[in-house]
C-alpha cells in the first residue's frame, strides 16, 4: 500500500483493537477468482486491505463458467487462492474435481440454514457468506405506459396481459436461473412445474444469453418484467432505475459461496479473507446500496434499511419449498437441456401456440361452448406435454447421457445427447404446431 | 520446386508456418479433436457430424447463418458503395469526414454498444417511442434475423468501404482516360472499367463481411437470436461444457465452410489481371460537383453517416446520461461516469493501446509476407498459409483462449518462472491471430494491384530482391497495408472473448475487460459506456495518426521523385 506508514499502522491498530482476534501475519498477496461485479469486490478489497495493510488483493473477474474452466485448466500450475461466486453447483463441480481445500471458518453467530437451504457445504469445502433468492422485477414506467398490473406470483406471469413483456435467462446459461427453474419443478411437481414454465415462457419477449441481460433489459425498458435474482432487482432500484422487486411465495434462498482452492499459494491470506467475509464488518458491507445481498448473520439485519427483506425473521421468504440438492444435482444437465430444447430454441413456436390459446380463451370467456373448450384443453395439454417422465429423468443411466465426463475408460453410456435432443425437438415442434392449429380452430368456432 | 534457388523464400515460409502452427493450429486442434471423439467409447468417430446433419435445429441454424451473412453483404454494399463512390470520383470536401468517420462503426465496444443500440432502436427505444407517439406505429428494427442483418451491416460495412476505397484510389488514371478517349462515359465507364478494376478490393471487403457475419457470435447473442451456427456452438461449449462434441462439430463446420467461401471468392478473381503499370498521382480523375449535385451528395452522405454512427451517438448519450429507462433521452446528464473511469482504471487504456498496436503491427508484417509469398513465390504449399491464416476468422475466441491455456500453461516464460499462458504477450499474440485475416485480405488485395513488371524493372536495374520489396512493392501497397492496420487495430482494441479467458491479473487487463467488469452491475452501465467511448476515441486517434504518418511518407516520396 502506498499510504504513509504511520497512517497505515494507526489504521491497523484501530481496526485490530475493535476485533477479538488481531490481524495475524498473512502473505502479502491474495488472488481471488470471482464472478461478482466490481461494486461488490471493490468494497471488500478495500476493507480487507485496510485490515491487513501488508496484503494486496488481486480480484480476477471471470464469468462463473469461465472461472471454473480457468481453475480446472490452471490446476497443474495453480496461482489462485480463492473461488468466490454465487452458484453452489459451481462449487460442487470444483469439489468433485478435487480442486478445493477444506476450511472451517472462524465465524460465530452464523446459523445452519437460511430459508430451507443449508448455508455451508456439509463436507466443509466451501462456505456461504450471503443469501439470494429469485423473484420478479419490473419497470414501473413500462407497466404504466402499457397499462399492465403489477405481478405478485409466478402464476400471474402466465396471464395473457403479459404476452411479450417478460424476460428471463436460460438455466443452462446461469446457475442461479437453474435454481429458479428447479425450485418451481420441486415446488409444483415435475409435470405441473414444467407446464407452468412453458406457459410463462409463452409470454417471453426474450431468453437472454447472460443472467445480467435480464435486469439490463428491464432497466432499459426493453421488456417490462424480468425473472431475476434479488440483488439484481434491489441494486438496480438503489442505483436509481424506476424498478421494483418482489419475492413470490414459491422461491428458494440459496447461499453465495467462497472456497479455498487446492494448493493455494497464499493459504493464510485466503483463510483470513473468508473469516473477514463472515465477520460483522464483512457482513455489513453486503448492505451497501450498490450490493444489496442478504447477509447470513442475522445480527447484521439490525443495520439494514427499513424495507429490506429479512429471511431470518420473515419465514415466508424461501421456506415454501424444501429444496432437494441431491435431486437437483442428479438431473442438473438434463433439466438445462430440456429447457433449451423446449423453450429457448423453440421460443417462436411456443409463443405462437400460447398466443393462439390465449386468443381462443379470450373469445370463449363467458360463453358455454364445450366443443371449443375441449379443443383448447387439448391444445393446452399438447403444449404442456413432456418428452420424458420424471422417473426417466431420475434414472441415472438416462441422465448419464447428459454428463460429459466419463470417470473411467470402461464407463459406457448408450445414446448421445445430440441424438436425444433431436428426438425431443421433433416432439415439441410437432406438438406446438398442433396446439396452435387446435386453438385457432377453437377460436374460429366462437 | 525452386527451393534451392530461393532459400530466403522457403525460410520465410517456414517461419510463418511455424508461427501459425504453434499459435493457431496446435492450440485449436487441442480443443477441436473432441469433435471426432465418440463420447461413449472414447474412440475416433464421425457420428457427431452425422448428428449435426440429422438435427433440424442445426440445419435451420446453418440456413439462418447463411441467409444473414448473404443479406448483410448486400446491405453493407448498399451503404459502402455510395460513400466510396463520392470520395473517389469527386472533389468532395465530405471525403475527409467519410474517411475519418467511416471506420468508426467497426469499433463497437462489447455490451455497451448493445445496450446503446437497444435504447435507440429497440422495441421501446427512442426511435420507436417517438414513432409511436407521433405516427402511431413502430418498426421492429432489432427483431429476429432482420435485427441481426441490420446491426451486422452497420457494424461491418467499413470492411467494404476501406478495401474498396483503397482499391479505387489505386486505379491508374490512364485506364480511365483511355476508356474516355474510346468514348465511354458516366455509368458505363464506372460499370465497365472502374468497378471491374476495383474488384479485388470489393471482393476482399465483401468476403470479409460474409465470413465475419457468418462466424460472428456477439451480435446474435446481444439480440438473443439463438438459431444460428456460431451462437449454437458457443452456447453448447459454454453451457453443456468443454467436452461436448457438438459445439466443436459446429466450429469445425464453420471453419470448413469459411474456407469454402474464400475459395469461391478467389475463383471470382482468378484468371484476371488487376495489376497496373503506372502509378499516376493516385487514383481516378476527380470531378468538381455542380451545386445541386453537392447538396444531394451531402444529404446522402450525412444520412448514411447518421445511420451508421447511431450506435455511437447512443453510446455518447449513455455515457453522459444519469438514468435512461423507457424514455427518448436520459433523465439527466452528468460527467461523473468519466470521472469514475479515469479515477479507477487508467491502466486499462495504456494496456489497450499497447496490445492493439503490437497486434496490428504483427498482423501487417505477417499479412504482407503471406500475401507476397502467395502471389509472388512459386512454393508449392504457399496457398495453405493463406487458408490457415484465414481459418482464424472462424475459430471462436473462447476456443482459442482455452487452446492457449491448454498448450502454454505447462511452458514457462523465457527467463521467468510464470507460465507462458498467463503472460500478457500471449494476449497480444492471441489478438494478432484473431485479427490476422483482416490485415491479410487487405494486403492481399493491395498486392493484387501491383504490377510485377515494376518489381522486375527494379531487379533489372540491379536492386536486390529485398531492396525491391522494400523500395517498390511495399510503398505501392501502402494504402492496403494501412487499411489492414486500421481494421486490425480497431477491432483488436475491443476484442473480448479470448481476452476474458487469458487475462490473469487485473493490471494486465485491456479496456474491453474493464467494460465487461463494469457491465455486470446496474450502477456500472454509465461508467461502462464512458469506458466504451474512451475505447472509441483511442482507436480513432490511433487511426488518424497512422493516416497522417502514411500520408506524410507518401508526400515525401513523391517530393523525392520530383
Amino acid at each position: 500500500m502506498n499510504t504513509l506508514p504511520g497512517l497505515t499502522l494507526g489504521l491497523a491498530l484501530a481496526l485490530g483493537a475493535s476485533f477479538a482476534a488481531p490481524a495475524q501475519a498473512i502473505e502479502n498477496t491474495l488472488v481471488v477468482v470471482t464472478s461478482f461485479p466490481k461494486d461488490l469486490t471493490r468494497k471488500f478489497k478495500t476493507a480487507f486491505e485496510k485490515k491487513y495493510p501488508g496484503t494486496r488483493v488481486e480480484m480476477l473477474k471471470k464469468k462463473t463458467t469461465a472461472g471454473i474452466k480457468y481453475i480446472q485448466e490452471t490446476a497443474g500450475n495453480n496461482s489462485s487462492d480463492l473461488f468466490w461466486a454465487s452458484a453452489p453447483d459451481a462449487f460442487e463441480v470444483l469439489k468433485g474435481d478435487g480442486l478445493l481445500a477444506k476450511y472451517s471458518p472462524n465465524a460465530p453467530g452464523i446459523p445452519d440454514k437460511v430459508g430451507a437451504y443449508p448455508i455451508n457445504d456439509p463436507d466443509g469445502y466451501y462456505s456461504g457468506f450471503a443469501a439470494a433468492g429469485y423473484g420478479i422485477m419490473w419497470n414501473t414506467r413500462y407497466l404504466k405506459a402499457k397499462k399492465l398490473p403489477e405481478p405478485r406470483e409466478w402464476e400471474d406471469l402466465e396471464k395473457a396481459v403479459y404476452h411479450g413483456h417478460v424476460g428471463m435467462s436460460a438455466p443452462s446459461r446461469s446457475g442461479t436461473t437453474h435454481l429458479t427453474v428447479e425450485t418451481l419443478l420441486q415446488g409444483d411437481g415435475w409435470e405441473q412445474g414444467w407446464a407452468k414454465w412453458k406457459f410463462i415462457a409463452g409470454n417471453f419477449k426474450t431468453v437472454t444469453e447472460r443472467s445480467f441481460g435480464v435486469p439490463d433489459g428491464v432497466n432499459s425498458g426493453d421488456f417490462g418484467i424480468g425473472i431475476v435474482i434479488d440483488f439484481f432487482g434491489l441494486s438496480s432500484k438503489a442505483s436509481g432505475f424506476p424498478v421494483e422487486f418482489i419475492y413470490p411465495s414459491v422461491t428458494t434462498l440459496v447461499p453465495a459461496n467462497v472456497g479455498v482452492i487446492n494448493n493455494a499459494p497464499h493459504p493464510q491470506a485466503a483463510r483470513a479473507f473468508i473469516d473477514f467475509l463472515l465477520s460483522d464488518e464483512g457482513q455489513t458491507i453486503l448492505l451497501d446500496k450498490k450490493i444489496m445481498r442478504l447477509p447470513v448473520n442475522p445480527k447484521v439485519y439490525a443495520k439494514a434499511p427499513p424495507d429490506f427483506p429479512n429471511p431470518f425473521k420473515d419465514s415466508s421468504i424461501g421456506s415454501a419449498v424444501k429444496f432437494d440438492v441431491l435431486l437437483s444435482k442428479a438431473r442438473y444437465n438434463l433439466v438445462n437441456s430440456m429447457f433449451d430444447v423446449m423453450i429457448t430454441y423453440r421460443l417462436d413456436d411456443l409463443r405462437n401456440a400460447v398466443k393462439a390459446i390465449q386468443v381462443a380463451e379470450a373469445k370463449l370467456a363467458g360463453n358455454a361452448n364445450p366443443k371449443a373448450q375441449a379443443l383448447i384443453d387439448e391444445a393446452r395439454a399438447l403444449v404442456a406435454a413432456l418428452p420424458i417422465t420424471e422417473a426417466q429423468a431420475a434414472d441415472p443411466a438416462f441422465a448419464g447421457i447428459f454428463k460429459k465426463k466419463r470417470k473411467k475408460a470402461t464407463d459406457t453410456v448408450t445414446g448421445r445427447q445430440a441424438e436425444v435432443e433431436q428426438q425431443w425437438d421433433e416432439f415439441v415442434k410437432a406438438n406446438y404446431a398442433k396446439a396452435r392449429k387446435l386453438a385457432e380452430q377453437a377460436a374460429s368456432m366462437l | 520446386m525452386s527451393v534451392a534457388r530461393h532459400p530466403g523464400q522457403s525460410l520465410l515460409f517456414w517461419l510463418i508456418a511455424l508461427f501459425l502452427l504453434s499459435f493457431l493450429v496446435i492450440p485449436v486442434v487441442q480443443v477441436f479433436f473432441v469433435a471426432f471423439v465418440d463420447v461413449n467409447s472414447g474412440g475416433f468417430t464421425l457420428v457427431n457430424f452425422l448428428d449435426f446433419f440429422r438435427s433440424s435445429l442445426f440445419r435451420e441454424s446453418f440456413y439462418n447463418s447463411f441467409y444473414v451473412a448473404a443479406m448483410s453483404v448486400l446491405v453493407a454494399s448498399a451503404i459502402a458503395l455510395p460513400l466510396a463512390y463520392f470520395t473517389t470520383r469527386f472533389e468532395f470536401k465530405g471525403s475527409v469526414i467519410i474517411q475519418s468517420l467511416g471506420f468508426v462503426p467497426l469499433i463497437m465496444p462489447p455490451f455497451v454498444g448493445a445496450v446503446a443500440m437497444q435504447l435507440l432502436f429497440g422495441e421501446n427505444g427512442s426511435i420507436n417511442l417517438l414513432l409511436d407517439e407521433y405516427l402511431g406505429f413502430t418498426v421492429p428494427f432489432m427483431k429476429g434475423l432482420n435485427g441481426v442483418i441490420f446491426v451486422q451491416s452497420i457494424h461491418y460495412f467499413p470492411f467494404i468501404l476501406i478495401n474498396l476505397s483503397a482499391s479505387l484510389n489505386n486505379i491508374d488514371r490512364s485506364m480511365e482516360e483511355s476508356a474516355q478517349n474510346l468514348g465511354s462515359y458516366g455509368m458505363r465507364l464506372f460499370r465497365r472499367i472502374v468497378f471491374p478494376l476495383a474488384m479485388p478490393g470489393y471482393v476482399a471487403g465483401a468476403s470479409l463481411v460474409f465470413l465475419k457475419v457468418f462466424d460472428d457470435l456477439g451480435t446474435p447473442l446481444l439480440l438473443n437470436v439463438n438459431n444460428m451456427l456460431a451462437p449454437q456452438a458457443y452456447l453448447r461449449i459454454s453451457s453443456i461444457g468443454i467436452d461436448d462434441p457438438m459445439g466443436y462439430v459446429i466450429a469445425v463446420i464453420l471453419v470448413v465452410f469459411s474456407l469454402f467461401a474464400m475459395w469461391i471468392a478467389s475463383l471470382a478473381l482468378r484468371g484476371k489481371d488487376y495489376s497496373m503499370i503506372q502509378k499516376g498521382g493516385g487514383g481516378l480523375a476527380k470531378r468538381r460537383m455542380r451545386p445541386w449535385e453537392k447538396v444531394i451528395a451531402y444529404a446522402i452522405v450525412l444520412l448514411i453517416l447518421l445511420l451508421v454512427l447511431s450506435p455511437h451517438i447512443g453510446l455518447t448519450l449513455l455515457s453522459f446520461g444519469t438514468i435512461w429507462s423507457y424514455s427518448v433521452l436520459p433523465d439527466g446528464f452528468t460527467t461523473e461516469h468519466y470521472a469514475e473511469v479515469f479515477r479507477e482504471t487508467p491502466e486499462y487504456m495504456l494496456n489497450t493501446l499497447l496490445y492493439a498496436s503490437l497486434a496490428a503491427t504483427l498482423d501487417i508484417i505477417l499479412g504482407t509476407a503471406i500475401a507476397w509469398l502467395v502471389l509472388r513465390s512459386k512454393l508449392r504449399l504457399r496457398h495453405w498459409l493463406d487458408y490457415i491464416a484465414m481459418a482464424a476468422l472462424a475459430v471462436p475466441g473462447l476456443v482459442l483462449g482455452i487452446g492457449y491455456l491448454r498448450s502454454f500453461l505447462g511452458v514457462n516464460i523465457p527467463f521467468g518462472d510464470r507460465p507462458l499462458a498467463t503472460w500478457w504477450v500471449m494476449l497480444v499474440i492471441a489478438l494478432a491471430i484473431r485479427r490476422l485475416p483482416y490485415a491479410l485480405r487487405a494486403c492481399n488485395s493491395a498486392l493484387h494491384q501491383v504490377s510485377r513488371a515494376l518489381e522486375e524493372a527494379g531487379e533489372n536495374l540491379g536492386a536486390s530482391r529485398m531492396r525491391t520489396i522494400w523500395r517498390v512493392t511495399v510503398p505501392l501497397m501502402a494504402g492496403g497495408i494501412l487499411a489492414g492496420f486500421v481494421t486490425s487495430f480497431a477491432t483488436a482494441a475491443v476484442e473480448l472473448s479470448a481476452t476474458l479467458m487469458l487475462v490473469s491479473t487485473e493490471s494486465d487487463a485491456p479496456l474491453s475487460y474493464g467494460i465487461y467488469v463494469f457491465m455486470q452491475s446496474a450502477a456500472g452501465r454509465g461508467p461502462g459506456a464512458a469506458l466504451g467511448m474512451v475505447a472509441v476515441l483511442i482507436v480513432a486517434t490511433g487511426t488518424y495518426l497512422s493516416h497522417r504518418i502514411i500520408e506524410k511518407s507518401r508526400r515525401e516520396r513523391s517530393f523525392e521523385r520530383v
